[in-house]
């Protein structure tokens, strides 16, 4: 008889598979409403979504008015919606104050506007370094601020989730809304970046 | 102090047409897909989930070594399922076992006697 591992042994794989088989055997989940799943958040949900927002927002000043008092209305009048987006706030960058977006517990994250969370967002030293200092992370993003901008930390609860509206680059003023897509980074609408200077 | 795994992106794309790994690996996309897939399907709340992830993140934490998220993820949903009596623990163990078995089955070489 051939040993049997440990369940503690047993790689997270396996686990993941056996669940998979349970749930699919009784009938509670169908492989092809998981496959969907996967695929949506896999291949189409991601920061272009946000981008377009942020490019909107830029261009149009009553949207920018009305993104900013009410962020999910505003974001599904662009047909952005869907789970973890139930209630999206949107924080103007300005020269004197920018933010940052962090989930210190869960990683929770818009995702209609930015899709599923990268790997350093999740990280345990980026969600403990936020809100403890953001200044020094910032800078090891690559982004100096100085002493007159104040750096606020919006930490995301169980209902919220936030986005940033980053400031629009000098030098893209004559751009349109188009062009101004490919401005904006999912790292400027979290707050570790700016949005790029046009080429 | 810990450095920042950095792996800064261009500009927004979809995660398809830049080539962006959302998943590390597939059986992340399926721990993932399946949590949205009970959810969708009336299973549970999701703050439930979210308070259950949250312990299982506090907990590796803890632990220490590489932290990985759809480790906790996985642990949160398998957490969550067996208190609520739709999926116990040990039956997912005794089918991961039966799995490991199959794949050892199905691994086995035949160059043990080619020296």
């Amino acid at each position: 008889m051939s040993p049997v591992p440990a369940p503690s042994d047993l790689p997270v794989e396996l686990r993941t598979e056996a669940l998979e088989s349970i749930l699919v055997e009784k009938g509670l989940v169908d492989p092809a409403v998981l496959d969907k799943f996967i695929k949506t958040y896999a291949e189409d949900v991601g920061p272009l979504n946000g981008a377009k927002v942020v490019a909107k927002a830029w261009t149009d000043p009553e949207y920018k008015a009305r993104l900013l008092e009410d962020g999910t209305a505003a974001i599904a009048e662009l047909g952005f919606k869907g789970p973890q987006g139930e209630c999206i706030v949107v924080l103007e960058n300005t020269p004197t104050r920018h933010h940052l977006v962090v989930c210190t517990l869960c990683s929770c994250y818009p995702w209609p506007v930015l899709g599923l969370p990268p790997g350093w967002y999740k990280d345990p030293a980026y969600r403990a370094r936020a809100v403890r200092e953001p200044r020094a992370l910032l800078e090891e993003f690559g982004l100096s601020l100085g002493p007159e901008v104040e750096i606020k930390v919006f930490d995301s609860s169980s209902e919220v989730r936030y986005m940033v509206l980053p400031e629009r680059p000098a030098g893209s003023e004559g751009l349109s809304e188009e062009e101004l897509v490919p401005l904006v980074t999912r790292e400027a609408m979290t707050g570790v970046a700016k949005a790029r200077p046009p080429a | 102090m810990t450095v920042l795994p950095l792996d800064v992106e261009g500009p927004a794309a979809p995660p398809r047409s830049n080539g962006e790994l959302v998943f590390a690996a597939p059986w992340e996309s399926r721990a993932f897909g399946l949590a949205m897939a009970l959810h969708d399907g009336g299973f549970f709340e999701w703050e439930a989930f979210r308070q259950q992830l949250i312990a299982a993140v506090a907990r590796a934490e803890a632990a220490g070594g590489e932290f990985s998220y759809y480790r906790c993820w996985l642990e949160a949903l398998q957490t969550l399922l067996d208190s609520s009596g739709v999926v116990d623990l040990a039956s997912v163990d005794g089918r991961a076992a039966e799995l490991a078995c199959r794949s050892a089955g199905h691994d086995h070489r035949h160059d043990h006697d080619h020296h």
